[in-house]
């Protein structure tokens, strides 16, 4: 990593005031401002220290097994007519793209001088990978999560508490994703001083977004140069991710944004179905509005009251999307659409038994839209297989009734 | 010059303002609760509009923003409900939530139903000071409204400065950096900054707010600003038996 390979799109990266065309900013109340503050002040500053640089790239090696690979798969191509590749970060430690993140994040906090870190999770994802390298730091870890995903993520409590971190149930409104995230920014609030936040996706106030996109961003990067090898051109016609608050996807798109001829595709959970009152599809049915610190689009009653979203993928399970999500969208830079928990388990059954790989049900999602796509032949897709299905072996048994 | 800056101007005793959720514990309790509190002798008061998300608030106002809301709290409503206020109340009133409610209204409408209904100030804590400078100011100052800023221990003077630059009410300072709800600290530190801002001789009045609940940590308060904001303890007590004719008997356990 250096400078030049991880520097923001003009175009589309954050402005000096941390926005995103209208998305962005830092919508919090001011107990929450020097914390955050340190944060935009310092943290390009350290993440292009010489020394911060070598030590992520080590990790990101040795303890993550990066680069993870590109796959080309062969029956998934078969089945849909053209050639797809598949962005293994299901193939990370702790099963998911979330540790690119958290990896960035501790070193952050440790530069920062913070002993305690705390962290939202929803699928447990996040919490999980905030667990592993507050272990690896020898931090304190206090992960929140709603007290619906702890019951429908077991295995991932599990883990976290074998790795030492508390996990604290959130309580309040519908007890998934946003609450979780609230309870975090309650504790960061209370605990303003020797506490850094690990926020798990490209939500939040400023530097939140762009921070959480640039230590992803890596996924994106290695897919240029595996493309350039495999293919000779760097860039594929297509990009398909799934977006809950949208990491995965950002990291997935981000060395793409500035090559418009690349198709950015972003998948959201439909829940039930888009119209069915029980979903997650924030740009199908939100509005502009704040939530979580940032101004973007929320699903969100005419009031301002924000709308309990649903998905059967805990990970999709948020009433918003980032707010550099908002702008691809609102600029058409990006095409945003949603599958059904049907058409996500369908998509993530097909994908193991084609190609030998349970995909996480996030995952699922954006595998799913292929069924909806009409190609020539002569596309290459790449698809960000952003996690693996272990943790929700409950859930596809229950659904399939294996 | 609003009703708020003339009571801050005329009065010299330690001022006492009074918090509670509108639309709690009952949709239509909103302007008796009002009324009661000033006949019991508060300065001025704080209407809290509920909001689904309200990430800087502790369990006791939480709760009462999720019955408010339960119960058809929203801005429309409110507005509604205020309509007579000024027949019925003359002490200021503030209007205090969180700015995604008041973005939906828009906020030039949000500036021009306050005034209409005799509002004379607003807190929203999560509303930045850049896009309040850069978007929203005029919409205030020509509705004659109060934009109240929260200041932390953790503030740094330079910030300090600018939000009394931009202030024309009172600044409110927060006993420490903490949700709502929790005990006033009474030690060193609290009391060097508690100097600390009022050594910096700021144009604008302060009050502090968080953690007041009995008469200690009001006179405490009062020692160093100009008097001190009474919330989640209020918003407790409203859950009590016969809370509303009791309401002087409250007023009086936080300043006798």
């Amino acid at each position: 990593m250096n400078r030049e390979f991880i520097k923001s799109s003009v175009k589309w990266g954050v402005s000096k005031e941390g926005y995103f065309g209208d998305f962005g900013g830092a919508y919090i109340p001011e107990m929450l401002y020097p914390n955050v503050e340190e944060l935009r002040k310092r943290y390009l500053d350290i993440i292009y220290e010489p020394g911060f640089q070598d030590e992520f790239q080590m990790l990101l090696r040795d303890y993550v097994g990066r680069p993870s690979p590109l796959f080309h798969a062969e029956r998934l191509s078969a089945k849909y007519g053209t050639t797809i590749y598949l962005k293994r970060e299901d193939l990370n430690h702790t099963g998911a793209h979330k540790i690119n993140n958290t990896i960035g994040q501790i070193l952050l906090a440790e530069r920062l001088g913070k002993k305690r870190i705390i962290a939202e999770t929803g699928a447990g994802q996040h919490g999980v990978a905030t667990a592993t390298v507050c272990a690896l730091k020898g931090l304190e870890c206090v992960v929140y999560m709603g007290e619906v995903d702890i019951a429908r993520q077991a295995p991932n409590v599990a883990r976290m508490k074998m790795m030492g971190a508390k996990v604290v149930p959130a309580t309040s409104g519908s007890k998934t994703l946003k609450d979780a995230t609230n309870e975090a920014m309650r504790d960061w609030i209370n605990n303003p001083v020797d506490t850094h936040y690990i926020i798990g996706s490209v939500v939040g106030p400023h530097p939140y977004p762009d921070m959480v996109s640039r230590f992803q961003s890596i996924i994106s990067e290695e897919t240029k140069l595996q493309l350039m090898e495999r293919t000779g051109s760097e860039n594929p016609d297509i990009v398909i991710a799934c977006v809950g608050g949208g990491s995965n996807a950002m990291g997935m798109f981000y060395h793409f944004l500035d090559d418009e001829d690349v198709r950015l595709i972003a998948v959201e959970a439909a829940g039930l179905g888009v119209n069915s009152g029980e979903s997650a599809a924030t740009t199908a049915l939100g509005k502009e509005g704040v939530l979580h610190g940032s101004r973007s689009i929320l699903m969100q009653t005419e009031d301002g009251q924000v709308i309990e979203p649903y998905s059967i993928s805990a990970g999709l399970d948020y009433p918003g999307i980032g707010p550099q999500h908002a702008h691809l969208f609102k600029e058409n830079r990006g095409e945003y659409v949603s599958a059904t928990d049907e058409e996500a388990m369908i998509a993530g059954r097909l994908c193991a038994e084609l190609e030998g790989i349970i995909p996480a049900i996030e995952s699922a999602h954006a595998l799913a839209h292929l069924e909806k796509m009409v190609f020539t032949g002569k596309e290459s897709v790449v698809i960000c297989l952003s996690g693996r299905g272990d943790k929700d072996l409950d859930t596809y048994m229950n659904y399939f009734n294996l | 010059m609003n009703r708020l800056n003339k009571l801050f101007q005329d009065k010299k005793d330690a001022l006492l303002s009074i918090y509670f959720t509108a639309g709690y514990p009952n949709l239509n309790s909103t302007l008796d609760i009002t009324e009661a509190v000033e006949k019991a002798g508060a300065d001025f008061i704080e209407i809290g509009f509920p909001y689904s998300d309200p990430l800087a608030d502790g369990p006791v106002i939480q709760h009462s923003s999720h019955i408010a809301l339960q119960n058809g709290m929203n801005l429309k409503v409110l507005f509604q409900q205020l309509k007579d206020l000024r027949k019925r109340v003359s002490i200021p009133v503030l209007l205090m939530g969180y700015v995604n409610p008041v973005l939906q209204y828009g906020v030039a409408n949000f500036c021009d139903s306050c005034s209409e209904v005799g509002v004379d100030g607003v807190i929203v804590p999560d509303l930045p000071m850049y896009e309040y400078e850069n978007l929203y100011k005029d919409n205030f100052i020509k509705n004659k409204l109060s934009n109240i800023f929260l200041v932390t221990p953790q503030t740094s003077e330079e910030r300090i400065r600018k939000i009394d630059h931009l202030s024309n009410g009172f600044i409110y300072l927060l006993s420490s950096s903490s949700t709502t709800g929790k005990n006033l600290t009474v030690s060193n530190e609290a009391d060097a900054y508690f100097s600390r801002i009022r050594d910096m001789q700021l144009k604008n009045p302060t009050m502090i707010g968080f953690g007041i609940s009995d008469v200690k940590s009001f006179n405490k308060a009062a020692e160093y600003t100009r008097g001190a904001i009474v919330g989640s303890a209020f918003v407790k007590f409203l859950d009590t038996e016969n809370a509303m004719e009791r309401i002087p008997e409250f007023i009086r356990s936080i300043r006798p």
